[in-house]
């Protein structure tokens, strides 16, 4: 029953007033204009009149098409090959310019490839560069949430320890949590630069040598895992924290039973601790989803993306055309379908989680 | 059962001392060798990667690389913008926050539950997703100004500053506070016919001491370290915040590394000695955001 002495609507709406006000501006009325936009063509600043364009937007985006290549044949039937024995394909710009037998290929560019018998299968995408900002930023998530978990509940187990001295490590592990991740990312920078960079330099201390300098940012096949270890060490603090507050919650008398069952460390981590940190462990997947998917600033000081788009990421590009490119229509569309990859990612981990 | 010896004891001390002491020296170093680094002179900041002496204070040691930060860059015009739309937001925040979250736990009003859901609801909103439509309200919004009426927002404090006042996480945590404050004060002091603006100013805000410092440092990380937005919104210099100065550095051919190592520092270590000396309150109010599963 609400008590008399409460009820007040005036005052009630005057305290609430400003706080209300300012979110629906500036937090929820720009989360629905982001839909509305990424159905039209608006502009920063255009002369010409916003027009509706209905899902265009989202076509150019995530438009796929599958198309199989036939070798190249000669009168009699034979496959033509080149010189150096490789099967002679018929050029693909053929089908996907102003080609009018394949409309759904038109403007649409290699994505990748394969082999499949004698034919040559093509993944053909509308935005490549988009596609590639797709899988990398899923690789980026599907590497560091469970690794940063993982790694912050690891560290949350060492400070939980009844040692002397303990808080000085607890604050040194949450240091660079406070740390800005664009100064994080210059520093990173710094050591991760080709020769005698740091990083270079220490492993090399720590193999006698053996160790072969790497162009740690410049190379596909190490500049994304660069970053991704980068992110989780400023991080990983921060879930410390967050599993340690779990860790706590747990009732001492569970730990002195399971030491009177005569249970081992495993045992005890397994049947004592982790059920009790569920809740936290699902916070934590959440927070740390939503946290790797809005993944910019890395990209933005150390590689712009590269090098050969192997660092694109989604808020890149949407800050790239809706800022860059001042396509708002376009920046949106993006934003929305980060968006809707978040939101189905976490009722995806609710419903994985839940309680049984 | 196995006895154990106090030698086996000392031993496995020692081993956990070990682990501990070895990651702390992860964290530890990146951001020694900057402190490092920034009072060295570029040759030698290079050669003395090659060994320990990236993390010690050795060699050929000055201030070069902060005076010559100073002359490229106006240092302290972006300090003093990050400061002050850090500190304007701040206490901003802790004033409609707060009263929002009053009128939350100690209110009776209609709509109430369905704002408070609705509001909550928005904590799943990643700010990354709604700049690009905020970048372009910012551009038409109006504004009324000592100048008279004008439209735009971009290249101003406010823009830095007002849609950052009001946020579902700060609110959530002063009605979580105020949950746990004893109803029987407030009701109390409504039957001494105190207003409610007196009961929030004088007995609920002095009793929440705790969550203000939560709310504040948690809030002052996110508006120090912002750099997406301020990149997008803010072209002129005399209104650049901190983060997106460094672009003087890094937008070089040869990149200054001896000074960029010395801007870091300026901008990083008073953060951290922040944090060092408040350190249990830092960590608290973080573990604070943990309990909203």
């Amino acid at each position: 029953m609400a008590s008399k002495l409460t009820q007040s609507n005036r005052a009630g709406w005057l305290f609430a007033a400003p706080g209300v006000a300012l979110m629906t501006l500036f937090i929820i009325l720009p989360f629905f204009l982001a839909f509305a936009f990424s159905l039209t063509n608006q502009r920063l600043a255009s002369p010409n009149p916003t027009e509706y364009v209905g899902f265009e937007n989202y076509s150019d985006l995530l438009g796929l098409a599958i198309f199989t290549l036939e070798p190249e044949r000669d009168e009699g039937g034979e496959v033509l090959r080149d010189d150096d024995g490789e099967i002679e394909y018929p050029r693909l710009r053929n089908f996907t310019r102003n080609n009018p037998d394949y409309p759904n290929l038109q403007g649409k560019r290699e994505w990748f490839s394969w082999q499949s018998g004698e034919n040559r299968t093509v993944i053909l995408a509308s935005d490549v560069v988009f596609m590639k900002a797709l899988i990398n930023t899923f690789t980026f998530v599907l590497f560091v949430a469970p690794i940063q978990a993982g790694f912050a509940l690891c560290l949350a187990l060492l400070i939980n320890q009844k040692l002397r001295g303990i808080n000085i490590f607890r604050t040194v592990f949450f240091m660079p949590v406070v740390v800005s991740i664009v100064v994080v990312s210059l520093l990173w920078q710094f050591i991760y630069s080709p020769g005698d960079g740091l990083l270079n330099n220490v492993l090399s201390g720590l193999t006698f040598g053996l160790w072969e300098p790497r162009d740690w940012l410049g190379n596909t096949a190490t500049a994304l895992p660069s970053i991704m270890a980068m992110s989780i060490w400023q991080g990983v603090g921060f879930h410390m924290v967050i599993w340690l507050s779990g860790l706590q919650t747990i009732s001492p008398t569970l730990y002195e039973a399971a030491e009177i069952e005569g249970s081992n460390k495993w045992q005890t981590f397994r049947y004592v601790t982790w059920p009790g940190l569920r809740n936290t462990a699902v916070l934590i997947l959440i927070v740390i989803t939503m946290q790797a998917f809005a993944l910019f600033a890395q990209i933005d000081v150390m590689t712009s993306g590269g090098p050969l788009d192997s660092t694109q990421v989604l808020v890149f590009q949407a800050v790239e055309r809706g800022y860059g490119k001042q396509d708002i229509s376009g920046g949106s569309t993006i934003s929305v379908i980060l968006f809707v990859i978040v939101l189905i990612i976490s009722l995806i981990q609710r419903y994985l989680t839940r309680e049984r | 059962m196995a006895s154990v010896t106090p030698d086996n004891r000392g031993l496995r001390l020692a081993t956990r001392y070990a682990v501990l002491i070895l990651v702390a020296i992860i964290f530890v170093f990146p951001l020694l060798f900057m402190v490092m680094s920034s009072l060295k002179p570029s040759a030698q900041l290079l050669l003395d990667t090659k060994s320990l002496r990236a993390f010690l204070p050795v060699g050929d040691l000055s201030f070069d690389n902060y005076t010559a930060a100073f002359d490229r860059a106006p240092i302290g015009v972006f300090v003093f913008n990050s400061v002050l739309v850090t500190g304007l937001t701040v206490v901003l925040t802790l004033f409609v926050c707060s009263l929002a979250g009053f009128a939350f736990v100690f209110l009776e009003w209609t709509g109430k539950t369905i704002i408070f859901s609705i509001l909550l609801a928005t904590l799943i909103i990643p700010y990354e997703t709604i700049f690009i439509p905020l970048l372009l309200m910012a551009s038409q919004l109006p504004w009324i100004g000592a100048g008279g009426f004008e439209i735009g927002w971009l290249n101003t404090y406010r823009v830095q500053i007002i849609p950052f006042i009001a946020d579902a996480l700060t609110i959530f945590l002063f009605v979580q506070y105020f949950k746990d404050l004893p109803r029987e004060l407030i009701e109390a002091s409504r039957v001494e016919g105190a207003s409610w603006w007196t009961i929030y100013r004088r007995v609920v805000m002095p009793l929440s001491g705790p969550v203000i410092a939560t709310a504040a440092i948690l809030k002052f990380l996110f508006m120090y370290n912002q750099y997406l937005w301020p990149l997008m919104v803010v072209q002129e210099e005399a209104i650049r915040p901190v983060m997106v100065g460094l672009g003087y550095f890094t937008d070089q051919l040869n990149v200054p590394w001896g000074e960029v190592m010395a801007y870091l520092t300026i901008i990083t270590v008073p953060v951290l000695a922040f944090y060092l000396s408040l350190q249990r309150v830092f960590i608290a109010s973080v573990a604070s955001t943990g309990v909203k599963g």
